[in-house]
Protein backbone atom coordinates (compact mmCIF):
# COMPACT_ATOMS: atom_id res chain seq x y z
CA UNK A 1 0.00 0.00 0.00
CA UNK A 2 1.06 3.72 -0.55
CA UNK A 3 1.33 5.28 2.43
CA UNK A 4 1.37 9.02 3.26
CA UNK A 5 4.25 10.89 5.89
CA UNK A 6 1.64 10.79 8.80
CA UNK A 7 1.16 6.24 8.04
CA UNK A 8 4.85 6.39 7.77
CA UNK A 9 5.40 7.95 11.60
CA UNK A 10 2.65 5.68 12.85
CA UNK A 11 4.41 2.45 11.13
CA UNK A 12 7.70 3.64 12.55
CA UNK A 13 6.06 3.62 15.86
CA UNK A 14 5.85 7.74 16.62
CA UNK A 15 2.71 7.24 17.85
CA UNK A 16 3.32 4.64 19.99
CA UNK A 17 3.03 0.77 19.91
CA UNK A 18 -1.22 0.64 20.31
CA UNK A 19 -1.39 3.06 16.74
CA UNK A 20 1.71 0.79 15.18
CA UNK A 21 0.07 -2.26 15.52
CA UNK A 22 -3.31 -0.74 14.33
CA UNK A 23 -1.67 0.37 10.90
CA UNK A 24 0.47 -3.06 10.99
CA UNK A 25 -3.19 -4.68 11.01
CA UNK A 26 -4.87 -2.19 8.38
CA UNK A 27 -2.25 -3.10 6.01
CA UNK A 28 -1.92 -6.92 6.39
CA UNK A 29 -5.69 -6.43 5.46
CA UNK A 30 -5.55 -3.73 2.56
CA UNK A 31 -2.64 -5.72 0.38
CA UNK A 32 -4.62 -8.93 0.81
CA UNK A 33 -7.42 -6.78 -0.73
CA UNK A 34 -5.30 -5.43 -2.72
CA UNK A 35 -5.90 -1.49 -1.68
CA UNK A 36 -4.03 1.29 -3.04
CA UNK A 37 -3.71 3.68 -0.09
CA UNK A 38 -6.13 4.75 3.45
CA UNK A 39 -8.89 6.71 3.43
CA UNK A 40 -10.26 8.97 6.00
CA UNK A 41 -12.76 7.87 8.12
CA UNK A 42 -15.06 10.19 10.44
CA UNK A 43 -16.59 7.12 12.89
CA UNK A 44 -15.96 3.79 13.52
CA UNK A 45 -18.26 0.96 14.89
CA UNK A 46 -16.61 -1.68 17.63
CA UNK A 47 -18.68 -5.52 17.61
CA UNK A 48 -16.87 -7.15 19.98
CA UNK A 49 -19.55 -9.13 22.73
CA UNK A 50 -17.70 -10.86 24.91
CA UNK A 51 -18.50 -14.43 23.66
CA UNK A 52 -16.74 -13.62 20.64
CA UNK A 53 -13.79 -12.15 22.63
CA UNK A 54 -13.14 -15.17 24.96
CA UNK A 55 -10.56 -14.79 27.49
CA UNK A 56 -7.70 -14.62 24.69
CA UNK A 57 -10.05 -11.29 22.97
CA UNK A 58 -10.03 -9.85 26.39
CA UNK A 59 -6.24 -10.18 27.20
CA UNK A 60 -5.30 -8.36 23.91
CA UNK A 61 -7.45 -5.29 24.65
CA UNK A 62 -6.21 -5.33 27.69
CA UNK A 63 -2.73 -5.42 26.46
CA UNK A 64 -3.91 -1.98 24.20
CA UNK A 65 -5.50 -0.60 27.54
CA UNK A 66 -2.55 -1.07 29.37
CA UNK A 67 -0.52 1.64 27.02
CA UNK A 68 0.33 5.35 27.80
CA UNK A 69 -2.94 7.05 28.13
CA UNK A 70 -1.69 9.89 25.56
CA UNK A 71 -1.23 6.86 22.64
CA UNK A 72 -3.83 4.27 23.01
CA UNK A 73 -7.36 6.87 22.96
CA UNK A 74 -9.18 6.23 19.48
CA UNK A 75 -9.24 9.40 17.16
CA UNK A 76 -12.33 9.75 15.45
CA UNK A 77 -15.77 9.15 17.02
CA UNK A 78 -15.61 4.82 18.02
CA UNK A 79 -18.54 3.56 19.21
CA UNK A 80 -19.57 -0.14 20.47
CA UNK A 81 -22.21 -2.81 18.82
CA UNK A 82 -24.28 -4.62 21.72
CA UNK A 83 -22.81 -6.22 24.42
CA UNK A 84 -22.75 -9.42 25.95
CA UNK A 85 -25.30 -9.26 28.51
CA UNK A 86 -27.83 -6.36 30.14
CA UNK A 87 -26.34 -6.48 33.62
CA UNK A 88 -29.33 -5.57 35.09
CA UNK A 89 -31.76 -8.12 33.74
CA UNK A 90 -28.47 -11.38 33.51
CA UNK A 91 -30.57 -13.61 35.74
CA UNK A 92 -33.61 -13.40 33.36
CA UNK A 93 -30.73 -15.07 30.82
CA UNK A 94 -29.02 -17.35 33.17
CA UNK A 95 -25.35 -15.58 32.81
CA UNK A 96 -23.04 -16.39 35.41
CA UNK A 97 -21.03 -14.62 37.15
CA UNK A 98 -17.52 -15.00 35.03
CA UNK A 99 -19.58 -13.82 31.82
CA UNK A 100 -20.48 -10.94 33.67
CA UNK A 101 -16.51 -10.37 35.06
CA UNK A 102 -15.27 -10.89 31.31
CA UNK A 103 -17.76 -8.07 30.58
CA UNK A 104 -16.36 -5.74 33.04
CA UNK A 105 -12.97 -6.58 32.19
CA UNK A 106 -13.64 -5.92 28.41
CA UNK A 107 -15.64 -2.18 29.10
CA UNK A 108 -12.89 -1.35 31.32
CA UNK A 109 -10.43 -1.96 28.76
CA UNK A 110 -12.39 -0.16 25.39
CA UNK A 111 -13.27 2.85 28.09
CA UNK A 112 -9.41 3.05 28.86
CA UNK A 113 -9.07 3.40 24.79
CA UNK A 114 -11.76 5.94 24.48
CA UNK A 115 -14.44 4.00 23.11
CA UNK A 116 -18.22 5.39 23.76
CA UNK A 117 -20.40 2.31 25.32
CA UNK A 118 -23.26 2.84 23.10
CA UNK A 119 -23.65 -1.06 22.70
CA UNK A 120 -26.27 -0.16 19.56
CA UNK A 121 -26.62 -1.96 16.15
CA UNK A 122 -29.15 0.64 14.87
CA UNK A 123 -26.74 3.66 15.36
CA UNK A 124 -28.10 4.72 12.43
CA UNK A 125 -31.46 5.00 14.22
CA UNK A 126 -30.28 6.19 17.47
CA UNK A 127 -26.58 7.59 17.61
CA UNK A 128 -26.03 9.39 14.51
CA UNK A 129 -26.81 8.23 10.76
CA UNK A 130 -23.90 8.48 8.53
CA UNK A 131 -24.48 10.83 5.15
CA UNK A 132 -24.16 10.12 1.60
CA UNK A 133 -20.51 9.82 0.61
CA UNK A 134 -18.99 9.31 4.39
CA UNK A 135 -16.16 7.34 4.87
CA UNK A 136 -16.88 5.19 7.62
CA UNK A 137 -15.79 1.65 9.56
CA UNK A 138 -18.89 0.02 11.14
CA UNK A 139 -18.72 -3.42 12.37
CA UNK A 140 -22.48 -5.47 12.51
CA UNK A 141 -23.66 -6.25 9.12
CA UNK A 142 -26.76 -4.72 9.85
CA UNK A 143 -25.17 -1.80 10.24
CA UNK A 144 -22.82 -1.67 7.23
CA UNK A 145 -25.58 -2.82 4.98
CA UNK A 146 -28.28 0.05 5.64
CA UNK A 147 -25.57 2.94 6.27
CA UNK A 148 -23.89 1.88 2.49
CA UNK A 149 -27.68 1.07 0.91
CA UNK A 150 -29.79 3.64 2.42
CA UNK A 151 -27.62 6.19 3.69
CA UNK A 152 -25.22 6.47 1.01
CA UNK A 153 -22.38 6.06 3.35
CA UNK A 154 -19.23 4.20 2.56
CA UNK A 155 -18.15 0.94 4.59
CA UNK A 156 -16.81 -2.60 4.56
CA UNK A 157 -17.92 -5.25 7.09
CA UNK A 158 -15.24 -4.07 9.75
CA UNK A 159 -14.74 -6.98 12.37
CA UNK A 160 -14.13 -5.57 15.59
CA UNK A 161 -10.49 -5.69 15.86
CA UNK A 162 -10.43 -4.00 12.28
CA UNK A 163 -12.91 -1.12 13.52
CA UNK A 164 -10.61 -0.97 16.76
CA UNK A 165 -8.04 -0.43 14.36
CA UNK A 166 -9.45 2.42 12.41
CA UNK A 167 -10.60 4.19 15.50
CA UNK A 168 -6.79 4.09 16.73
CA UNK A 169 -5.50 5.41 13.09
CA UNK A 170 -8.58 7.40 11.35
CA UNK A 171 -8.42 5.76 8.49
CA UNK A 172 -9.09 2.38 6.73
CA UNK A 173 -7.70 0.39 3.60
CA UNK A 174 -9.44 1.79 0.62
CA UNK A 175 -10.74 -1.05 -0.94
CA UNK A 176 -14.20 -2.80 -1.44
CA UNK A 177 -17.48 -0.26 -0.89
CA UNK A 178 -15.18 2.98 -0.74
CA UNK A 179 -14.63 2.34 -4.38
CA UNK A 180 -17.19 3.54 -6.59
CA UNK A 181 -17.00 0.41 -8.85
CA UNK A 182 -17.98 -1.84 -6.34
CA UNK A 183 -21.30 -0.36 -5.76
CA UNK A 184 -22.34 -0.47 -9.16
CA UNK A 185 -24.93 -3.56 -9.21
CA UNK A 186 -24.04 -6.95 -9.92
CA UNK A 187 -27.44 -8.34 -10.79
CA UNK A 188 -31.37 -7.93 -10.89
CA UNK A 189 -33.90 -9.00 -8.62
CA UNK A 190 -37.58 -8.38 -9.70
CA UNK A 191 -39.75 -8.37 -7.20
CA UNK A 192 -43.25 -9.07 -7.65
CA UNK A 193 -44.82 -7.88 -4.46
CA UNK A 194 -44.19 -5.48 -1.18
CA UNK A 195 -43.93 -7.07 2.30
CA UNK A 196 -45.85 -5.03 4.96
CA UNK A 197 -44.79 -6.84 8.05
CA UNK A 198 -41.53 -6.75 9.35
CA UNK A 199 -40.56 -11.33 9.37
CA UNK A 200 -41.86 -10.65 5.62
CA UNK A 201 -39.55 -8.42 4.90
CA UNK A 202 -36.87 -10.17 6.58
CA UNK A 203 -37.44 -12.99 4.69
CA UNK A 204 -37.61 -10.92 1.40
CA UNK A 205 -34.13 -9.84 2.51
CA UNK A 206 -33.33 -13.58 3.45
CA UNK A 207 -34.30 -14.62 0.15
CA UNK A 208 -32.20 -12.05 -2.02
CA UNK A 209 -28.94 -12.76 0.57
CA UNK A 210 -29.11 -16.27 -0.91
CA UNK A 211 -29.31 -15.71 -4.10
CA UNK A 212 -26.36 -12.86 -3.91
CA UNK A 213 -24.57 -15.52 -2.12
CA UNK A 214 -21.50 -13.41 -1.14
CA UNK A 215 -19.98 -10.11 -0.31
CA UNK A 216 -18.99 -8.51 -3.45
CA UNK A 217 -22.50 -9.33 -4.80
CA UNK A 218 -25.05 -5.97 -5.03
CA UNK A 219 -28.38 -6.57 -5.73
CA UNK A 220 -30.50 -3.73 -7.88
CA UNK A 221 -33.86 -4.40 -6.86
CA UNK A 222 -36.59 -3.60 -9.16
CA UNK A 223 -40.74 -3.52 -8.06
CA UNK A 224 -41.06 -2.26 -4.30
CA UNK A 225 -44.44 0.18 -4.21
CA UNK A 226 -44.12 2.62 -2.01
CA UNK A 227 -41.56 4.18 0.26
CA UNK A 228 -40.61 1.64 3.16
CA UNK A 229 -39.64 2.62 6.75
CA UNK A 230 -36.86 2.50 8.06
CA UNK A 231 -37.72 -0.66 10.64
CA UNK A 232 -38.64 -2.25 7.48
CA UNK A 233 -35.49 -1.71 5.76
CA UNK A 234 -33.71 -2.53 8.95
CA UNK A 235 -34.93 -5.84 8.78
CA UNK A 236 -34.46 -6.30 5.17
CA UNK A 237 -30.78 -5.04 4.88
CA UNK A 238 -30.33 -7.49 8.43
CA UNK A 239 -31.54 -10.18 6.95
CA UNK A 240 -29.91 -9.67 3.61
CA UNK A 241 -26.42 -9.41 5.04
CA UNK A 242 -26.68 -12.50 7.47
CA UNK A 243 -28.01 -14.67 4.69
CA UNK A 244 -25.75 -13.87 2.21
CA UNK A 245 -23.08 -11.50 3.61
CA UNK A 246 -24.20 -8.72 1.42
CA UNK A 247 -23.03 -5.29 2.25
CA UNK A 248 -24.91 -3.51 -0.42
CA UNK A 249 -27.93 -3.33 -2.30
CA UNK A 250 -30.34 -0.63 -4.39
CA UNK A 251 -33.58 -0.31 -4.95
CA UNK A 252 -34.75 1.45 -8.04
CA UNK A 253 -36.51 5.23 -7.19
CA UNK A 254 -36.07 4.79 -3.39
CA UNK A 255 -32.30 4.19 -2.33
CA UNK A 256 -29.84 7.53 -3.17
CA UNK A 257 -27.61 5.99 -4.98
CA UNK A 258 -30.63 4.19 -7.09
CA UNK A 259 -30.70 7.46 -9.14
CA UNK A 260 -27.47 6.60 -11.02
CA UNK A 261 -28.33 3.24 -12.57
CA UNK A 262 -30.40 3.94 -15.14
CA UNK A 263 -27.53 3.10 -17.92
CA UNK A 264 -27.14 -0.45 -14.91
CA UNK A 265 -31.12 -0.73 -15.68
CA UNK A 266 -30.75 -2.20 -19.34
CA UNK A 267 -26.84 -3.86 -18.39
CA UNK A 268 -27.08 -7.31 -19.31
CA UNK A 269 -27.03 -8.48 -15.52
CA UNK A 270 -28.02 -11.71 -13.97
CA UNK A 271 -31.48 -11.75 -13.36
CA UNK A 272 -33.97 -13.14 -11.22
CA UNK A 273 -37.61 -13.10 -10.11
CA UNK A 274 -38.70 -13.25 -6.45
CA UNK A 275 -42.20 -13.99 -5.69
CA UNK A 276 -44.74 -13.95 -2.75
CA UNK A 277 -44.03 -17.80 -2.31
CA UNK A 278 -40.77 -17.65 -1.95
CA UNK A 279 -40.57 -16.02 1.02
CA UNK A 280 -43.29 -17.94 2.19
CA UNK A 281 -41.43 -21.08 1.80
CA UNK A 282 -38.14 -19.96 4.17
CA UNK A 283 -40.54 -19.29 6.71
CA UNK A 284 -42.03 -22.39 6.26
CA UNK A 285 -38.89 -24.13 6.46
CA UNK A 286 -38.20 -23.06 10.08
CA UNK A 287 -41.48 -24.22 11.25
CA UNK A 288 -40.21 -27.39 12.77
CA UNK A 289 -43.00 -27.84 15.75
CA UNK A 290 -45.61 -25.44 16.89
CA UNK A 291 -44.67 -25.96 20.86
CA UNK A 292 -42.64 -22.65 21.52
CA UNK A 293 -40.44 -22.50 24.28
CA UNK A 294 -39.48 -18.74 24.21
CA UNK A 295 -40.29 -15.80 21.82
CA UNK A 296 -37.62 -13.28 21.49
CA UNK A 297 -37.75 -9.98 19.30
CA UNK A 298 -33.83 -8.84 18.77
CA UNK A 299 -31.46 -8.66 15.79
CA UNK A 300 -31.45 -5.91 14.98
CA UNK A 301 -32.93 -4.41 18.35
CA UNK A 302 -35.92 -3.19 17.93
CA UNK A 303 -36.80 0.76 17.47
CA UNK A 304 -39.15 2.82 19.59
CA UNK A 305 -41.69 2.29 16.70
CA UNK A 306 -41.66 -1.82 16.73
CA UNK A 307 -41.86 -1.81 21.11
CA UNK A 308 -45.02 0.40 20.77
CA UNK A 309 -46.08 -2.11 18.69
CA UNK A 310 -45.36 -4.64 20.71
CA UNK A 311 -46.56 -2.48 23.74
CA UNK A 312 -49.95 -2.01 22.20
CA UNK A 313 -50.18 -6.15 21.32
CA UNK A 314 -49.02 -7.15 25.34
CA UNK A 315 -51.82 -4.75 26.85
CA UNK A 316 -53.99 -7.28 29.38
CA UNK A 317 -52.36 -10.48 28.46
CA UNK A 318 -50.59 -13.03 30.53
CA UNK A 319 -47.67 -14.63 28.85
CA UNK A 320 -47.29 -18.40 29.64
CA UNK A 321 -43.70 -18.43 27.98
CA UNK A 322 -40.42 -16.31 28.63
CA UNK A 323 -40.89 -13.17 25.69
CA UNK A 324 -38.11 -10.88 25.80
CA UNK A 325 -37.59 -7.76 23.48
CA UNK A 326 -33.95 -6.01 23.33
CA UNK A 327 -33.09 -2.93 22.87
CA UNK A 328 -30.65 -0.38 22.91
CA UNK A 329 -29.31 2.19 25.79
CA UNK A 330 -30.55 4.97 24.03
CA UNK A 331 -34.37 3.95 23.13
CA UNK A 332 -34.65 1.83 26.92
CA UNK A 333 -35.53 5.04 29.02
CA UNK A 334 -37.94 6.48 26.34
CA UNK A 335 -39.45 2.91 26.39
CA UNK A 336 -39.81 3.62 30.39
CA UNK A 337 -41.02 6.74 29.73
CA UNK A 338 -43.71 6.17 27.39
CA UNK A 339 -45.30 3.11 29.50
CA UNK A 340 -43.98 0.48 26.77
CA UNK A 341 -41.82 -1.72 28.92
CA UNK A 342 -44.29 -1.42 32.18
CA UNK A 343 -46.62 -2.78 29.39
CA UNK A 344 -44.75 -5.52 27.85
CA UNK A 345 -43.54 -6.72 31.51
CA UNK A 346 -46.65 -6.69 33.12
CA UNK A 347 -47.62 -9.44 30.76
CA UNK A 348 -44.56 -11.43 31.98
CA UNK A 349 -42.04 -10.15 29.30
CA UNK A 350 -39.01 -8.92 29.79
CA UNK A 351 -37.49 -5.89 28.36
CA UNK A 352 -33.69 -6.03 27.82
CA UNK A 353 -31.06 -3.45 26.91
CA UNK A 354 -27.60 -2.88 25.12
CA UNK A 355 -27.23 -6.66 24.43
CA UNK A 356 -28.51 -9.08 21.73
CA UNK A 357 -29.84 -12.30 22.05
CA UNK A 358 -27.16 -13.99 19.34
CA UNK A 359 -24.71 -11.74 21.24
CA UNK A 360 -25.04 -12.97 24.37
CA UNK A 361 -23.98 -16.79 25.12
CA UNK A 362 -27.11 -17.95 23.25
CA UNK A 363 -25.48 -21.71 23.28
CA UNK A 364 -25.60 -21.26 27.00
CA UNK A 365 -28.79 -19.12 27.71
CA UNK A 366 -30.49 -22.33 26.21
CA UNK A 367 -28.60 -25.08 28.09
CA UNK A 368 -29.11 -22.90 31.68
CA UNK A 369 -32.97 -22.01 30.57
CA UNK A 370 -34.32 -24.86 28.97
CA UNK A 371 -34.89 -23.22 25.90
CA UNK A 372 -35.25 -24.45 21.95
CA UNK A 373 -37.84 -23.84 20.43
CA UNK A 374 -37.61 -20.14 19.94
CA UNK A 375 -40.36 -17.88 17.70
CA UNK A 376 -39.41 -14.06 16.44
CA UNK A 377 -40.74 -12.05 13.54
CA UNK A 378 -36.71 -11.64 13.05
CA UNK A 379 -35.07 -13.54 9.48
CA UNK A 380 -31.75 -12.83 10.91
CA UNK A 381 -31.91 -14.64 14.05
CA UNK A 382 -33.20 -17.42 12.22
CA UNK A 383 -30.65 -17.71 10.69
CA UNK A 384 -28.26 -17.58 12.83
CA UNK A 385 -29.39 -19.80 15.72
CA UNK A 386 -29.34 -22.96 14.47
CA UNK A 387 -25.96 -23.52 14.68
CA UNK A 388 -26.46 -22.31 18.40
CA UNK A 389 -28.63 -25.48 18.54
CA UNK A 390 -31.92 -23.93 18.71
CA UNK A 391 -34.74 -24.96 16.89
CA UNK A 392 -35.69 -21.23 15.61
CA UNK A 393 -39.31 -20.09 13.91
CA UNK A 394 -40.04 -16.96 11.81
CA UNK A 395 -43.37 -15.72 12.17
CA UNK A 396 -45.12 -11.91 12.95
CA UNK A 397 -44.94 -10.16 15.63
CA UNK A 398 -48.30 -10.63 16.38
CA UNK A 399 -48.33 -14.84 16.09
CA UNK A 400 -45.47 -14.63 18.45
CA UNK A 401 -47.11 -12.66 20.92
CA UNK A 402 -50.01 -14.94 20.48
CA UNK A 403 -47.14 -17.60 20.96
CA UNK A 404 -46.15 -16.29 24.19
CA UNK A 405 -49.58 -16.69 25.59
CA UNK A 406 -50.65 -20.20 24.30
CA UNK A 407 -47.22 -21.69 24.06
CA UNK A 408 -48.25 -22.51 20.25
CA UNK A 409 -47.34 -21.03 17.38
CA UNK A 410 -50.68 -21.12 15.24
CA UNK B 1 -3.11 -36.93 -12.26
CA UNK B 2 -0.57 -34.02 -13.72
CA UNK B 3 1.91 -31.93 -11.46
CA UNK B 4 -0.06 -29.13 -12.82
CA UNK B 5 -3.46 -29.77 -11.76
CA UNK B 6 -2.20 -30.40 -8.57
CA UNK B 7 -1.24 -26.88 -7.77
CA UNK B 8 -3.96 -23.87 -7.85
CA UNK B 9 -2.75 -20.20 -7.56
CA UNK B 10 -4.35 -17.63 -5.20
CA UNK B 11 -5.46 -14.18 -5.82
CA UNK B 12 -5.49 -13.06 -2.54
CA UNK B 13 -3.21 -14.65 0.34
CA UNK B 14 -1.72 -13.99 4.03
CA UNK B 15 -0.12 -16.29 6.54
CA UNK B 16 2.57 -18.73 6.92
CA UNK B 17 3.41 -22.35 4.97
CA UNK B 18 1.49 -24.91 6.41
CA UNK B 19 0.63 -28.58 5.46
CA UNK B 20 -2.92 -30.67 6.14
CA UNK B 21 -5.29 -32.42 4.94
CA UNK B 22 -7.92 -30.65 3.74
CA UNK B 23 -11.96 -30.68 4.57
CA UNK B 24 -13.88 -29.70 1.46
CA UNK B 25 -17.31 -28.56 0.89
CA UNK B 26 -18.83 -26.75 -1.41
CA UNK B 27 -21.06 -24.69 1.25
CA UNK B 28 -19.98 -21.14 3.48
CA UNK B 29 -18.13 -20.54 6.18
CA UNK B 30 -19.05 -18.76 9.59
CA UNK B 31 -17.54 -19.39 13.04
CA UNK B 32 -20.15 -17.85 14.69
CA UNK B 33 -23.11 -19.41 12.72
CA UNK B 34 -21.81 -22.70 11.61
CA UNK B 35 -19.62 -23.85 14.56
CA UNK B 36 -19.71 -25.66 17.99
CA UNK B 37 -15.96 -23.63 18.65
CA UNK B 38 -16.04 -25.61 22.05
CA UNK B 39 -16.45 -29.02 20.65
CA UNK B 40 -14.43 -28.27 17.50
CA UNK B 41 -17.24 -29.52 15.08
CA UNK B 42 -19.39 -27.85 12.88
CA UNK B 43 -22.77 -27.74 14.07
CA UNK B 44 -25.15 -25.86 12.09
CA UNK B 45 -27.62 -28.43 10.96
CA UNK B 46 -27.60 -27.62 7.69
CA UNK B 47 -23.91 -27.18 6.63
CA UNK B 48 -22.82 -29.63 4.57
CA UNK B 49 -20.03 -30.35 7.26
CA UNK B 50 -22.32 -30.30 10.27
CA UNK B 51 -20.85 -33.07 12.54
CA UNK B 52 -17.59 -33.25 11.20
CA UNK B 53 -14.43 -31.48 13.04
CA UNK B 54 -12.80 -28.55 11.73
CA UNK B 55 -9.28 -28.67 14.03
CA UNK B 56 -6.05 -29.18 12.86
CA UNK B 57 -7.58 -29.56 9.43
CA UNK B 58 -7.29 -27.13 5.95
CA UNK B 59 -10.76 -25.99 5.32
CA UNK B 60 -11.24 -25.70 1.92
CA UNK B 61 -14.77 -24.15 1.34
CA UNK B 62 -16.49 -21.62 -1.15
CA UNK B 63 -17.11 -18.32 0.48
CA UNK B 64 -17.58 -16.34 3.44
CA UNK B 65 -21.05 -15.96 5.49
CA UNK B 66 -22.82 -14.26 7.64
CA UNK B 67 -21.56 -12.08 10.36
CA UNK B 68 -18.84 -10.21 12.16
CA UNK B 69 -18.18 -11.84 14.95
CA UNK B 70 -15.40 -14.33 13.46
CA UNK B 71 -13.35 -11.61 13.25
CA UNK B 72 -12.81 -11.80 17.01
CA UNK B 73 -13.77 -15.61 17.43
CA UNK B 74 -10.61 -16.92 14.60
CA UNK B 75 -8.29 -15.24 17.60
CA UNK B 76 -10.13 -17.10 20.06
CA UNK B 77 -10.02 -20.10 19.11
CA UNK B 78 -6.40 -20.30 18.10
CA UNK B 79 -5.75 -19.78 22.06
CA UNK B 80 -7.31 -22.56 22.57
CA UNK B 81 -6.03 -25.14 19.79
CA UNK B 82 -9.62 -25.39 18.57
CA UNK B 83 -8.75 -23.33 15.49
CA UNK B 84 -8.94 -24.99 10.88
CA UNK B 85 -4.70 -25.04 10.30
CA UNK B 86 -5.47 -22.59 7.11
CA UNK B 87 -8.11 -21.37 5.03
CA UNK B 88 -8.89 -21.92 1.50
CA UNK B 89 -11.64 -19.79 -0.06
CA UNK B 90 -13.27 -19.92 -3.81
CA UNK B 91 -14.49 -16.00 -2.62
CA UNK B 92 -14.06 -14.31 0.76
CA UNK B 93 -15.58 -11.36 2.48
CA UNK B 94 -13.64 -8.84 4.92
CA UNK B 95 -14.05 -10.24 8.30
CA UNK B 96 -12.46 -13.45 7.31
CA UNK B 97 -9.45 -11.69 6.01
CA UNK B 98 -9.25 -9.38 9.36
CA UNK B 99 -9.95 -12.50 11.52
CA UNK B 100 -6.83 -14.70 10.06
CA UNK B 101 -4.43 -11.26 10.24
CA UNK B 102 -5.62 -10.94 14.10
CA UNK B 103 -5.73 -15.11 14.35
CA UNK B 104 -2.29 -15.79 12.79
CA UNK B 105 -4.56 -18.48 10.43
CA UNK B 106 -3.45 -18.52 6.85
CA UNK B 107 -5.70 -17.99 3.94
CA UNK B 108 -5.60 -17.76 0.01
CA UNK B 109 -9.00 -17.33 -1.52
CA UNK B 110 -9.72 -16.50 -5.66
CA UNK B 111 -8.99 -19.46 -8.09
CA UNK B 112 -9.64 -19.32 -11.54
CA UNK B 113 -11.65 -22.51 -10.95
CA UNK B 114 -14.12 -23.82 -8.03
CA UNK B 115 -11.58 -24.57 -5.35
CA UNK B 116 -13.81 -27.30 -3.61
CA UNK B 117 -14.30 -28.96 -6.69
CA UNK B 118 -10.63 -29.14 -7.30
CA UNK B 119 -9.11 -30.80 -4.03
CA UNK B 120 -10.74 -33.84 -2.89
CA UNK B 121 -12.03 -34.22 0.85
CA UNK B 122 -9.00 -35.65 3.07
CA UNK B 123 -6.29 -34.89 0.34
CA UNK B 124 -2.88 -33.76 2.11
CA UNK B 125 -2.45 -30.40 0.55
CA UNK B 126 0.10 -27.36 1.42
CA UNK B 127 -1.03 -23.63 1.44
CA UNK B 128 2.00 -21.43 0.67
CA UNK B 129 0.61 -18.13 1.26
CA UNK B 130 3.78 -16.29 0.13
CA UNK B 131 4.00 -18.00 -3.31
CA UNK B 132 -0.15 -17.90 -3.14
CA UNK B 133 -0.79 -21.32 -3.96
CA UNK B 134 -2.28 -24.62 -2.68
CA UNK B 135 -0.61 -27.88 -3.75
CA UNK B 136 -2.99 -31.24 -3.09
CA UNK B 137 0.83 -33.25 -2.39
CA UNK B 138 -0.81 -36.86 -1.82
Amino acid sequence: MRLDDEERDILAGKSGPVRQQALQHQIAVGDFFGAEDFVAVTQAHIMADTESLGEAGVRWLEGLAAADENLRRVRVPTITDPRGTDFAKADVLGHTRSMLDLERRAISAFVKLGVSMTDTCINYQTIQAPTRNEHVAFGDTGVVIYSNSVCGARSNFEGGPSALAAGLTGRTPRYGFHLPQQRRPSMHIRVEFTPASLNDWGALGGVIGRIAGNYWEVPVIEGIEGAPRSDQLKHFGAAMASFGSIAMFHIAGLTPEADELSDAAHAPLPSHRVTRADIDALQQSYRSDDRVDVVVFSAPQLSLYELRDLAGLCAGLRFKVPLLAVTSPQVKPDCDRMGYTARIENAGGTVLSGMCFYQSYAREIAEARGWKRLATNSAKLVNILGGYGYQPMLASMEACVDAAVTGKLS
Amino acid sequence: MSAAAKIFHARQAMGRVVRGPALVAKDGFSARYDLDRIAGIFSRPTHKLAGRSYVGKILVLDTAKGGVATAWMLHEMKSRGIVPLALVFNSVNPIIAQGAALGDVPILAGFDQDITSAVPDGAEVEVDPKAGVLTIVD
